[in-house]
């Protein structure tokens, strides 16, 4: 068979064309480089209510990415949601009394754990427990509270009205 | 009743060559450790499958991203969320576009000429040449263009997916004034590596196996005239198309039915 170079050649720009294009799609496209695979610990922290937290959802501390949910399970004796996170090895000192809330991003993005920290000494490590935790901030409950409240407020002062008349 | 004769005939037939492509199948997957013994089968093969498809892939890739990039536009910033194009290019190219408008293409520019070809050979009788020469045409001609045709696959996927992302871009950033920043930073956020670019790849590999395959078997299964190499022609592009559509709606069932 006669020995080609230049097809030698584009077989080989095609197939390097062709790994640098999923080099890219990994890297530059997912996620995989924004969050290192590297070693992390666990905490878990109990809502009343986790809202729309999803596996993958974020937490952040001061607006940093700092971890991710590893899991949601719902506690059929204390009816509390268990939000089990892990959060990157290299932050390792915050502090064991800080505060767990969930926040939405914007008015409707996602769901993500924010951590507050606390003023002790002692650190979160593998396995601990957050004991002061914010639930999600459920719109339709607000809102339907809020609707309640107004409604509630004019019906007051439409009394209040009714009997100064009389 | 000849109505049903003819429904019997016709799907016995096609149990039959149902049954002789997975023979095929199977002699041809045993062939492939031939193939590693000679490389240049391999690359030749290669070169007339993949880098000759890889000009008609990049310009389609990149206007499929460029109309991807129009529509989104014109559909997200009804809601006021064109900051998500990114992941709406992205995510449509990497999990559907990207690996089926591919193989359609690919079956369309490849799997057509890999059936005309075997099929002449079969017309011109070089195929039985090779048999009475005791040399396996299974090995030496069928196994490394079936290689090439699933090797090239994922890359030339990927290949579309990236120029069609940049394409995307283009519009979205140069035309549009989408934010740059926005676009890459969303996109990040939102696609999975192994959720999304893993499964295109799984995709597409799989697409590339079954076009390779139905356009070999078309060939080696012509009837040796003129006009049955053309008819195994039409039926490897038809063929191809439906399954590569049909797999690609069990696939994205099976890996994205729970999320």
């Amino acid at each position: 068979m006669p020995h080609n170079k230049t097809q030698d050649t584009l077989v080989g720009l095609f197939v390097a064309s062709g790994i640098a294009s999923l080099f890219f799609l990994g890297l530059h496209v997912s996620n995989l480089s924004s969050f290192s695979h590297g070693k992390t610990y666990e905490i878990t922290a109990r809502f009343s209510n986790s809202g729309g937290l999803k596996v993958k959802s974020a937490v952040s501390a001061a607006g940093v990415k700092i971890g991710s949910v590893k899991s949601i399970t719902f506690d059929p004796k204390t009816y509390e949601s268990v939000v089990k996170m892990d959060i990157d090895a290299q932050y390792k000192t915050l502090p064991d009394d800080s505060s767990a809330s969930i926040f939405t991003a914007g008015l409707l993005g996602e769901q993500y754990v924010s951590l507050d920290g606390g003023g002790s000494d002692d650190y979160l490590k593998n396995g601990s427990k957050i004991e002061i935790t914010n639930s999600a901030l459920i719109l339709e409950k607000a809102l339907g509270q809020f609707l309640f409240k107004s409604a509630e407020e004019k019906k007051g002062s439409d009394d209040k009205k009714g009997n100064g008349k009389k | 009743m000849e109505f049903f004769q003819y429904l019997g005939a016709n799907t016995r037939s096609s149990f039959t060559k149902l049954g002789r492509g997975s023979y095929f199948l199977v002699h041809l997957i045993a062939g492939i450790s031939s193939v590693l013994v000679r490389p240049r089968l391999l690359l030749k093969q290669l070169h007339s499958v993949g880098v000759l498809s890889f000009l008609i892939i990049s310009i389609s890739g990149l206007f499929v991203g460029m109309v991807l990039g129009l529509q989104g536009f014109y559909i997200l910033s009804r809601f006021g969320a064109e900051e998500t194009l990114g992941v709406m290019v992205a995510a449509s190219l990497v999990r559907e576009l990207g690996p089926v408008v591919t193989a359609l293409l690919f079956a369309g520019r490849a799997g057509s000429a890999l059936t005309a070809e075997i099929g002449l050979m079969k017309a011109t009788e070089q195929l039985s040449g090779m048999e009475m020469m005791a040399i396996d045409p299974i090995k030496r001609i069928i196994s490394p263009r079936f290689l090439a045709g699933v090797l090239s696959m994922p890359l030339l996927a990927a290949l579309f997916s990236c120029i069609g992302i940049i394409g995307g871009q283009l519009v979205g950033t140069g035309l549009l004034g989408v934010d740059d920043g926005a676009y890459w930073s969303q996109m990040q956020a939102n696609l999975d590596f192994q959720g999304d670019i893993i499964n295109g790849v799984i995709k597409s590999i799989v697409f590339g196996f079954v076009t390779s395959w139905i356009a070999l078997f078309e060939g080696y299964d012509s009837i040796p005239t003129a006009e049955g190499v053309s008819r195994a022609t039409t039926r490897t592009v038809v063929n191809s198309a439906f399954s590569i559509l049909g797999l690609d709606f069990i696939l994205t069932a099976l890996m994205f039915g729970d999320n």
